[in-house]
């Protein structure tokens, strides 16, 4: 055996999520189109196969005569991700996620997010522990969206949440990744999947997230209000896999200086 | 009788149940989920479930949401 430098590669390990494996590790939100045909080949174009909902009285919404948002995103295709968004309470998310699973046939999946206030909507963490518990225990799967606090990272895990997703900025605000060590340093610490929420605004930004080793990224204003939808939602499925690639491919180290790439012998000048 | 309806008041026959109510409001057979006095009422139930004077019911379904 010739002695070569073992090289530590991360680990590609397929994106699971409530004992499914998925292939795609975009996931999108269903907010803020145009109408639901933009939304249909926006999530389609995505290759999303998790798609966000919210819950909310029949009188808001669609026209009664418009087809319901779950025909044209069907369970049957995709895995519904129903959220807790606009709930500023525990009391308040934890109704609307049994209200969700009454109205997804008993699916379990949940997306809890409990909000702070209207200017940031940044995560309420106080509240979100609180609703958290009392939704692992009535048996939901949850997916939490939260601060990119590494420590409470760390105990919505031990709670028993199934996926921890701190935000990249806040939403809707396409600031980007804001704090990349703080992600990184969940990322390092959590054994379930970790999917930045919230924050992206192009298609650069998924890939940092991905570039850090995040299982995934989940995102709605980025593509919904771009001035094309239907052709970022591409961008964002391709910043994905380029990001995930990257990540697997380990890059190079960052050096102060330079390094030249032709070779400095048999010049001829 | 009179029941709040997503927060509105609504005047239904004495002991209209659940199924009696999402008819009246044109949402039958739509995907939706509903709960009264805060607590679910499954599916399965809406047809035996009456109403109260006075109860609290929430209709709700799925729409575009991150």
């Amino acid at each position: 055996m010739t002695e070569t430098p073992e090289i530590q590669l991360p680990e590609d390990k397929p994106l699971e999520i409530a004992g499914r494996i998925y292939q795609s590790r975009l996931l999108v939100g269903t907010g803020k189109y145009r109408d639901l045909m933009e939304t249909g080949h926006a999530i389609e174009m995505s290759g999303a196969e998790i798609v966000t909902v919210a819950v909310r009285r029949t009188n808001l919404g669609q026209n009664r005569d418009e087809p319901n948002l779950l025909d044209v995103i069907s369970p049957e295709h995709y895995t519904i991700l129903p959220n807790t968004a606009g709930c500023y309470t525990a009391k308040d998310a934890v109704r609307t996620c049994k209200l969700a699973r009454e109205l997804l046939d008993g699916r379990d999946l949940v997306k809890l997010e409990v909000l702070g206030e209207h200017k940031t909507l940044y995560p309420n963490m106080p509240e979100t522990l609180v609703a958290a518990e009392a939704l692992i225990k009535d048996g939901f799967k949850v997916m939490v969206y939260c601060s990119d606090d590494p420590l409470l990272a760390t105990r919505l895990e031990e709670m028993g949440c199934i996926a921890i997703m701190p935000l990249g900025a806040p939403i809707g605000s396409g600031l980007g990744i804001q704090n990349r060590y703080n992600i990184r340093l969940i990322v390092e610490n959590s054994k379930v999947p970790v999917l930045v929420d919230a924050g992206v605004g192009t298609a650069s930004d998924a890939t940092i997230a991905m570039e850090l080793g995040c299982d995934g990224v989940l995102m709605n204003t980025a593509i919904a209000q771009a001035k094309d939808p239907i052709k970022m939602a591409n961008a964002m499925r391709l910043a994905i896999e380029a990001g995930r690639e990257a990540y697997l491919a380990g890059r190079m180290p960052k050096k102060l200086y330079a390094s030249a790439s032709s070779p400095l012998d048999g010049t001829f000048f | 009788m009179q029941v709040q309806v997503n927060g509105e008041t609504m005047e239904l026959p004495e002991g209209a149940t659940v199924a009696a109510l999402v008819e009246k409001m044109a949402l039958a057979g739509k995907r939706l989920a509903v709960e009264v006095n805060e607590d679910i009422v499954p599916r399965s139930q809406h047809t035996e479930f009456a109403l109260s004077n006075g109860d609290r019911v929430e209709v709700v379904h799925a729409i575009g949401g991150g």
